[in-house]
């Protein structure tokens, strides 16, 4: 059965999934946006949210948290002083993926994932408007 | 061990083999470029996915 056991091992011990995690989050917070597979891009967005919710709190005993996994100091201030800051309106859904096609070689399903840039975070009200669209729909439907 | 009595015909091995054929993979266009594109999928021909969203400027 394959109860509790949630997430991908990706075909590496955990010591090297560990340190590769460590990298592409690393990678992520520094470029603000990395292609890999859709699966690791699956994986690292569950890592990566939690670093970004991290950021949001600030307080010393989650900047040590933070370094616990990214050693480089510049990018993890970054990630306190310009990256954090900008989700303080949004509770979670800080990374976005989106799929490439193929890659040359083993023709692996690439993904683009990328931390929601600034002039996009203002999600909630897009969603009112979708649904007031939805209630003018079902409005002027049953005519 | 039971073993086949006769050798099959060409005609009985392609008639059989009529249902192997692969589908083409299926496709939208892409609502800025008018190419084909996989559903899902950011668009190779131009690079956006869901209108305004320009993601990676592709030169040939």
């Amino acid at each position: 059965m394959r109860h509790q056991k949630a997430g991908r091992k990706l075909g590496r011990t955990s010591s090297h999934r560990k340190a590769m995690f460590r990298n592409m989050l690393t990678s992520l917070f520094e470029h603000e946006k990395i292609e890999t597979t859709d699966a690791k891009a699956k994986e690292l967005r569950k890592i990566a949210e939690k670093i970004v919710t991290l950021g949001k709190k600030g307080d010393l005993h989650s900047r040590r948290q933070v370094l616990r996994v990214i050693s480089d100091k510049k990018i993890a201030k970054n990630l306190f002083d310009q990256i954090a800051p900008r989700y303080q309106s949004r509770n979670g859904g800080y990374t976005r993926i989106f799929k490439v096609g193929r890659r040359h070689g083993d023709n692996a399903p690439l993904s683009l994932i990328e931390l929601i840039p600034e002039e996009n975070v203002q999600k909630p009200k897009k969603r009112a408007s979708g649904q007031q669209k939805k209630i003018a729909a079902a409005s002027t439907a049953p005519k | 061990m039971a073993l086949p009595k006769r050798r099959h015909s060409k005609s009985r091995r392609d008639k059989r083999r009529t249902h192997d054929r692969l589908s083409s993979p299926q496709t939208t266009l892409c609502p800025q470029c008018n190419e084909p594109k996989l559903p899902h999928r950011v668009c190779l021909g131009c690079g956006t996915y869901k209108g305004k969203t320009v993601l990676e400027v592709k030169e040939i």
